[in-house]
This record gives structure tokens, C-alpha cells and sequence, in this order.
């Protein structure tokens, strides 16, 4: 039942209505809207830019002013929030439909959503929500992650959690059930090296041993954020991925590694609260490019550079 | 394959229990952290379970902060976070879209106790949250105002305005629309001298949503306009309570404002 998952020969259906940039290479930041004028005003502005699917999911106005601008000028990427493809109901077909009518209409370079749940029933809890390993839901949830290639037409990348909890009925770890989604499903993967290093501190398991058994060959995007720190009922850190602050060295040196295994994959730095100006966003960004540019001889993958 | 594509809710198997297992503390400070999580190595989970309580909960009010600022403002942050946490619990979102939440919320302020001296309070929100209805809502090219000069004379009568779909009418018997003015800006409050009772007209021509306050009568005329009813009958029980309403005065403020789409004559095409 589960056919075409790559971009293949529905792609070359697509219009080509809206300009093709190329997004291989680039690093990228969370677009804002306040950024907007500083963006079109910026001389070398550079990179891609990353939209919450959610926010584009009204009829008209200002948001799609917004969105239709930037995607004139520069790749966009399209992250899903709320798709709820970590839980055992059914998918919503109504936001389905509205998630395939945003790839439709803006043709985004990339499309992703999160290993994760925050509907249940007619309830949406607005947070990425925890599911355990098993044989059971690993079943599931490649159903659903099947669901949304075929309804949108597109291969989709699927995004690591940051969790704080464990489940006392997972048989599987985390990494060994994303290796088993790509598996079943040929979806890509968003690595967030920022939840890999929030994750395995609060699970107390080495973020180096989690990249390595990661399958990096399917990562499609990385995701580089900020996070808080609490404490544990022991009094022991606790990360929370709070989006609100530059990358943590810790992060950068994991993500230096991984850029050097990999060559260069499209990067995003996610910045959600207490968001900065322009310039500071921007700055994250070009030490992401940085990075980037040194390890843009290695690996082959992201050596096709096409001109459009 | 799987027969959960036919169920309509969650399935209460094995498979899926985690989820009912999950939630009911998530929006309930009563309930304990639930047995099927821990910390690693069987640590205790009570301070890791909430930080979802807290997530849960706290973007939910924030969602509400967003769409009602001039209703936080007036009621100050503490206020508003406490009614709105009794709000979140009570109705949580049922969308994922967040701009779709707090439909609800207006009503609830109309009845939440220590709001009781603040009677216009729920107007506020209700213009507030048209207000977001108004900046998501479909984007038409609006009827500009020497359309009505196009219109025989002889058809007015019968002339139905259809609606843009960014307008909305909210009426109040207190001044709201003033209220609102002064508390959505950033400047500071000064004080308010009006009791009259005020309605709003917000429209969004193009990109940018505005606000005007409709005289007595108008906004019964445009009210009645907007749901499809000719102008001959909408303009008669707009005067029959106020007869001094100035009806092209009325109409001209709407079609400035950007409140139509077309006019068609008689029955709707």
C-alpha cells in the first residue's frame, strides 16, 4: 500500500510556478514575522527559512503575505507541530488535508514533523508529547508516517524528541525504533542535536553513543536550539528544550562532529521565545554556515549543486 | 492492515493506552504522576512529568495572552494568568490551530467571579477575538464605495450586501470599542470619559485589520446587512429604533471600511 516515498517522478508534476532554490548546503533560521523588513533589507541575507506549518493554516492575510515574500527569495521549509504522529488515533484527515494544501501552495524544500503526540480524543494538549518503544507502536506509527507521504506526495522527515521521561513498557531504544520507522516507511530524518543532547542527559545516556547508532545517511535537516536547565527530583539537571537562547557550546561541538561525518545537510537554527533581533539570529546562522563551508568537501551526497 | 483507521477515537487496546494513561494529570494538579513513566533507572518522574504539565499548561494560557492583550492589560498579568489557567483546564484547546482557541473564553470571563466588577471586560475579548478572525480570515478584493452610486435607484430596496470575509460586528452595551482602543495600543491608558455603549466594525481590506465605532442604529443596520437581509428591510428595523440614523452615512462608513463583496439584487445567486 505504501508506494512512492522519495520525491521521484511526482515531483517533476510540480508547477513551476514558484522559484526552485536550492536549499542543499545552506544553513537556515525560524522565520519570524518582526524579522520580515530586516530580512528584505539585509545585503547578504543568505540561508533558508523555516515556518510552524500551524501558523499558515488560516484562510488569507498577513501570515500569507508574509510566507509568499520570503518564499519568492529564499528556500522554505515547512515543520508540522501538531500532526500527532506519535499517537494511537487516527490521523486528523481535516489537518492532513490543510498540512497537503501548505507543501502544495508554497512548494517548501523541505517537509517535516515530530516523533511525538499532543492530540488525544478532541483534546489538543499543544506540546510534543512521549511515546514508548515497542513493536506495537513502532507499527503505528509507521502507518501514519505512511499516511502523510502518500496524502502530500513528498518524502517526509521525521524529527527525534527531547524527552524527560522514560516508559517502563519500552522494549526498544529510541534510536533503534527511528532506525526501524526508516526502515518500514523510506521516510527521511530531522536531526535535532539539540534534543539528542537534552535527551540524553535527562536519560543519563551518552549524546556520542546516540549519534552513532543514529542513521545519519537519512538525516535530511538538522535542527540547533537553545535549552534551559532544572533540576530532577534528586536535585540532579534537567534540560528542557526551551528554544529561547543560543546554541549551547555542548551542541555545536556535537554538531562539528557530525557535519564532519556527514558533509554539509541543511541546518536550522530554532529560535521560538524571547526572540532576538535579526542580527542575532543571523549570527547563529553563519556559525552554522561556518561549519558548513569547512566540511563542504566531504561526503558526496550534497555534492550535486544544482543550478537553477 | 490495522483496524484502528476505523475507529473514530482512541482505541483503549494495549497499544494505545499510554496516551489515556497520559493525559488526565496533564490539565489536573490533583493526579499523580502516572506509574508508566519514570526518570532513568526507575528515578522518580514527578518534577520530569511536570515539565509536560507545564507546557501543557502554560502555552495554552500563553496562546490565550496572545489573542486577548488588551484584556491582559486592563486585568494585569496576574489577573489574567489566573483566569485563564481556570479557563485552560476547564475548556482546553479542541484545534490544533491556536488562532482557532478562546472562542469560548469571552463567555467565561462574562461569568468568572472576581471579574464581576469589571463588566465590559467580555466585550473587550469579543472584539479581540473577532479581531484575529478578522487577520486570518480569506482574502477578496472588497467592494469600494462608488459601488452604491452604480445601484438604480429603483433596485435599492432590494439590494443584498454579501459580506467580506474579514468583517465582524461585535456590540456592546458599554464603551468596548474605546476600551479596546486605548488598551491594544502601547501608550499609556488615560482615562476614559464615555459610559455610552459602543459596537465595533472590524473589517481587513487588505492586510492591515481596523476598528471603528458604529453609531446607534448603524450597527443594527450593517448587523443586518451582513447576514444577508435586503437593505429596504435592514434599513427599516434600523430606524424603527432609531429614526434620526443617517442610512448613507451608514452604509458609506461599511464600504470604506471594506465590509462587502458584491451586491446582488433580491434573491442570492
Amino acid at each position: 500500500m505504501s508506494t512512492s516515498t522519495g520525491n521521484g517522478s511526482r515531483l517533476a508534476l510540480v508547477s513551476q510556478r514558484l522559484p526552485q532554490h536550492q536549499i542543499a548546503g545552506l544553513a537556515g533560521t525560524s522565520f519570524k514575522h518582526q524579522h520580515l523588513p530586516a530580512i528584505l533589507a539585509d545585503d547578504v541575507p543568505g540561508g533558508f527559512f523555516e515556518v510552524h506549518a500551524e501558523n499558515y493554516m488560516g484562510a488569507g492575510g498577513p501570515p500569507h503575505a508574509a510566507l509568499a515574500r520570503i518564499r519568492e527569495d529564499f528556500p522554505v521549509s515547512l515543520h508540522g507541530v501538531c500532526m500527532s504522529i506519535g499517537g494511537p488515533q487516527p490521523l486528523d484527515r481535516t489537518h492532513l488535508t490543510r498540512f497537503k494544501d501548505l507543501v502544495d501552495r508554497y512548494e517548501p524544500a523541505l517537509v517535516s514533523e515530530h516523533l511525538a503526540w499532543s492530540t488525544h480524543g478532541t483534546t489538543f494538549y499543544n506540546d510534543l508529547l512521549p511515546l514508548p518503544y515497542t513493536e506495537a507502536t513502532v507499527g503505528r506509527v509507521a502507518d501514519h508516517i505512511d499516511e502523510v507521504q502518500e496524502t502530500i506526495g513528498r518524502r517526509l522527515l521525521l524529527e527525534n524528541p527531547s524527552t524527560y521521561v522514560t516508559f517502563v513498557e519500552s522494549t526498544m531504544s529510541e534510536t533503534a525504533f527511528i532506525r526501524e520507522l526508516v526502515k518500514r516507511t523510506g521516510c527521511g530524518l530531522l536531526l535535532d542535536i539539540n534534543n539528542v543532547f537534552v535527551s540524553a542527559t535527562n536519560q543519563g545516556y551518552s549524546a556520542l553513543d546516540y549519534l552513532g547508532d543514529f542513521p545519519l545517511e537519512h538525516v535530511g535537516e538538522i535542527h540547533l536550539a537553545g535549552h534551559a536547565e532544572q533540576q530532577d527530583d534528586e536535585g540532579e539537571l534537567l534540560l528542557i528544550d526551551s528554544h529561547d537562547g543560543p546554541v549551547a557550546d555542548a551542541v555545536w561541538k556535537l554538531y562539528e562532529m557530525v557535519i564532519a561525518r556527514t558533509g554539509p545537510i541543511p541546518t536550522l537554527i530554532e529560535w521560538d521565545s524571547a526572540i532576538p533581533d535579526w542580527p542575532v539570529l543571523k549570527r547563529e546562522a553563519t556559525a552554522a554556515q561556518r561549519i558548513l563551508d569547512r566540511h563542504a568537501q566531504v561526503g558526496s551526497r550534497e555534492k550535486f549543486r544544482a543550478s537553477v | 492492515m490495522q483496524a484502528s483507521s476505523r475507529i473514530p477515537t482512541a482505541p483503549v487496546g494495549a497499544a494505545g493506552s499510554y496516551v489515556a494513561r497520559f493525559v488526565p494529570p496533564l490539565l489536573d494538579p490533583e493526579q499523580q504522576t502516572p506509574a508508566l513513566v519514570s526518570g532513568p533507572n526507575g528515578k522518580a518522574a514527578v518534577k520530569r512529568f511536570n515539565v509536560y504539565r507545564n507546557n501543557v499548561t502554560v502555552s495554552l494560557i500563553e496562546a490565550l495572552a496572545a489573542t486577548f492583550p488588551a484584556t491582559e492589560r486592563i486585568t494585569g498579568e496576574t489577573f489574567f494568568r489566573a483566569m485563564a489557567r481556570f479557563h485552560v483546564r476547564e475548556t482546553p484547546s479542541t484545534s490544533p490551530l491556536l488562532f482557532e482557541y478562546g472562542r469560548d473564553f469571552p463567555d467565561f470571563i462574562a461569568r468568572y467571579e472576581y471579574a464581576q466588577s469589571m463588566p465590559w471586560l467580555a466585550d473587550v475579548a469579543r472584539i479581540e477575538r473577532a479581531w484575529l478572525d478578522v487577520y486570518h480570515a480569506a482574502d477578496a478584493p472588497a467592494l469600494t464605495p462608488d459601488a452604491l452610486a452604480a445601484v438604480p435607484p429603483n433596485r435599492l430596496g432590494d439590494a443584498v450586501f454579501m459580506a467580506h470575509p474579514a468583517v465582524r460586528i461585535v456590540r456592546s452595551d458599554f464603551p468596548a470599542v474605546t476600551i479596546f482602543a486605548v488598551n491594544r495600543a502601547t501608550g499609556p491608558v488615560s482615562r476614559i470619559e464615555t459610559s455610552a455603549s459602543e459596537s465595533a466594525l472590524i473589517t481587513r481590506p487588505e492586510l492591515e485589520v481596523a476598528i471603528r465605532n458604529l453609531t446607534p442604529g448603524a450597527d443594527i443596520l450593517l448587523d443586518r446587512l451582513l447576514s444577508g437581509v435586503p437593505l429596504a428591510t435592514a434599513a427599516e428595523e434600523a430606524t424603527s429604533r432609531y429614526p434620526s440614523l443617517d442610512l448613507a452615512t451608514a452604509i458609506a462608513t461599511a464600504l470604506e471600511a471594506g465590509a462587502f463583496l458584491a451586491i446582488h439584487y433580491g434573491e442570492k445567486p
